[in-house]
């Protein structure tokens, strides 16, 4: 391979990075032109998310860890951040570190103790864990919480060019930059020494555990870059939202996570946060689908199911695990693989000569 | 004194909810391996089910019942024999089949009946309360347990008596050794299933009698505790996730009411994390 073409991420990020200044209308993808405020809002949303499943694919995908839990982390940075400029009167960065660290913290307290248990037990222990989470946020205790609304950030401690409509390619920015060190983060962890060994442990736990090295704290490393990473990734939505809302915390949001990374293809450097985009996108399209007149009027066979986002990403994310199962970043080594096998019977007509058994050597 | 006896039947009613739906999760995990993610979706058919004909089609209560655990265990084989028969040889794509279905199922129930709650039809036998050591009981507490108590002994019956059961507990054991002596372990898979089915959406329809009301979102709110309870009871025992059950369901209802809502379900969570750092095989210590 070419040596300059080892660079081609470049490109990409420099088109997102210029994309406030375009007026490019893109009909059918986005309602407003590219540049405008909530076309640029849907795609950093978008970036977020496909952000958010790529850190999570490293326990995933890289570790081999199913966890049921990472919304736990996502929450904890936003509502730890908001909290923090809330209750604690910090300055903004003050609050976002805060929040991050409080990620960090709960990550390796609670990794260390679910890591106890491997395989499917560490699935249901991460998830109980979540769970009590959002139970706990919905409960609203003490009043810190805000229960079911939520708390918006409040606007006097935010620095001013993060607020108003005027300054989402700002937020829009933040945003592409949270993208951009997740990416890189997951790139060097992955080939760091630790990483090697993550992708011993995905493979055959035992066998790492039998060239000497102890599988537990190398998962606990990954389990708390991932949290670490989301907590980040919380900061961010709360900036682009403008508040904390107890849906970030529900197992739903752990579960939209595993299908963008099983839709993307686990393991893969760029799947993951393809299928945070794809899934992000069509989940705002097709909220906009369940409302529109169309929708409306047909029969009530088809309206009902068409007006369940849910539904309709639940049933698409079964048929991706039955007919794709590496995943969008697998489907062009399949097709690639498809059709070598065409070219090699087309030429001769006739399946390929094999050696057979009877011939005396 | 009084409050005790009815925290303690509460707790052990919802317990027995509890037991419904863990008891068909600790066999599927225990047989297939599968962390069937769809488990609390069959449960909320069985309780729409129950309620569409004790309702709309106007059943009376005690056909209703049984046709929607009918319905419920349909809805199981079906999900075994199209869903997850095909993935056998790819174990993690089984779960995430599950998961699918988990969104999708209440995403569906909600679409055709709405988000809102719709009141549980109440059998004017059942809606009453019983005197019991001088606390007034609800007589659907009872219920429950008694219907717990009897898939308890039906299952532990059909694993120890029957020819299938030997299957299942061998299969439990040591699935490749069962399919090298020539036993078609599958038809097992699908018995399992249809078990862990019924018994969901037979806990669907008295959890509707409950809590008074059916909403889509109730199985999946169920089903996190139900992990709790086969982690717990160790996976794939069914005498394990009994007694975890029973656990559950009485820390969760004497930590509701001494220390404020909301506690209760965190206290669950604590106490998974204890019996873990203690006991990370489980109750019962078999091999997670």
């Amino acid at each position: 391979m070419h040596a300059a073409l080892r660079w081609w991420p470049i490109a990409p990020l420099i088109t997102l990075l210029v994309a406030p200044y375009s007026a490019l209308p893109v009909p059918g993808l986005l309602d407003g032109p590219l540049g405008s405020p909530g076309s640029l809002q849907l795609i950093a949303l978008c970036l977020l998310y496909g952000a958010l499943a790529t850190g999570y694919d490293l326990l995933l995908g890289r570790t081999g860890l199913l966890s049921f839990g990472h919304a736990l982390y996502f929450a904890t940075g936003l509502y730890g951040t908001d909290l923090g400029m809330l209750e604690l009167r910090l300055p903004f960065a003050a609050a976002a570190a805060f929040g991050v660290a409080c990620t960090a913290l709960l990550a390796l307290l609670l990794g260390s103790v679910s890591l106890r248990v491997t395989g499917i037990g560490f699935s249901m222990v991460t998830l109980a864990f979540a769970q009590a989470g959002a139970i706990l946020v919905q409960r609203n205790p003490g009043g810190v919480t805000g229960g079911e609304e939520g708390r918006s950030a409040p606007a006097e401690l935010l620095p001013s060019g993060l607020l108003g409509i005027e300054n989402t390619a700002n937020l829009y920015w933040i945003a592409v930059g949270y993208l951009v060190l997740t990416v890189a983060a997951v790139h060097w962890a992955v080939h760091s020494p630790a990483g090697r060994v993550w992708e011993g442990i995905k493979e055959n736990e035992r066998r790492v555990e039998v060239l000497g090295l102890r599988p537990y704290g190398y998962k606990l490393v990954a389990f708390v870059l991932s949290g670490a990473l989301a907590g980040v990734g919380g900061v961010v939505y709360l900036l682009l939202t403008g508040g904390a809302t107890p849906q970030a915390a529900g197992s739903d949001a752990t579960l939209a996570l595993l299908v963008m990374v099983v839709l993307g293809g686990t393991g893969t450097r760029w799947g993951p946060l393809l299928g945070g985009v794809l899934y992000t996108w069509a989940g705002h399209r097709l909220g906009d689908l369940a409302n529109s007149n169309a929708v409306a009027d047909l029969p009530a066979v088809l309206r009902v199911p068409l007006s369940q986002p849910l539904f309709l990403l639940g049933a698409l994310f079964v048929a991706v695990v039955y007919l794709l199962p590496g995943g969008l970043a697998g489907l062009p080594a399949r097709i690639r693989a498809a059709r070598s096998a065409r070219s090699v019977r087309t030429p001769t007509g006739v399946p390929a000569a094999r050696p057979t058994g009877g011939t005396p050597a | 004194m009084d409050t005790v006896v009815l925290l303690s039947c509460t707790g052990l009613g919802l317990g027995a909810l509890y037991f419904l739906v863990a008891s068909g999760l600790s066999l599927i995990f225990g047989l297939m391996d599968v962390l069937n993610f769809a488990h609390g979706a069959l449960l909320s058919i069985g309780a729409y089910a129950t309620w569409w004909a004790g309702t709309e089609a106007g059943f009376s209560f005690w056909l209703a019942v049984p046709f929607g655990t009918l319905v419920g265990t349909a809805a199981a084989v079906m999900l075994e024999l199209f869903l997850i028969r095909p993935l056998y040889s790819r174990p993690r794509d089984q779960i995430l089949a599950t998961v699918g279905v988990g969104l999708a199922v209440p995403a569906l129930l909600m679409g055709i009946w709405g988000a809102d709650a719709r009141p549980f039809p109440q059998p004017a036998l059942l809606a009453g309360t019983w005197h019991v050591l001088g606390a007034t009981v609800p007589v659907n507490r009872f219920v429950l347990l008694a219907a717990a108590a009897l898939l308890l002994l039906t299952l532990r019956l059909f694993l120890a008596r029957t020819r299938y059961g030997l299957i299942v507990r061998a299969g439990v054991e040591d699935r490749a050794m069962v399919t090298a002596l020539g036993i078609d372990v599958r038809r097992a898979f699908t018995l399992v299933f249809a078990i862990g089915g019924a018994a969901a959406a037979l806990g669907g329809a008295l959890g509707g009698l409950y809590f008074g009301s059916v909403n889509p979102g109730q199985g999946t709110s169920l089903l996190i505790f139900a992990f709790v309870v086969v982690v717990m009871g160790g996976m794939g025992s069914v005498t394990g996730a009994a007694a975890a059950s029973a656990g559950v369901g009485l820390v969760q209802q004497f930590a509701n009411y001494y220390t404020g809502t909301g506690l209760g379900d965190l206290s669950v969570v604590v106490l998974l994390a204890v019996l873990l750092l203690v006991r990370p095989r489980g109750l019962t210590g078999r091999l997670a």
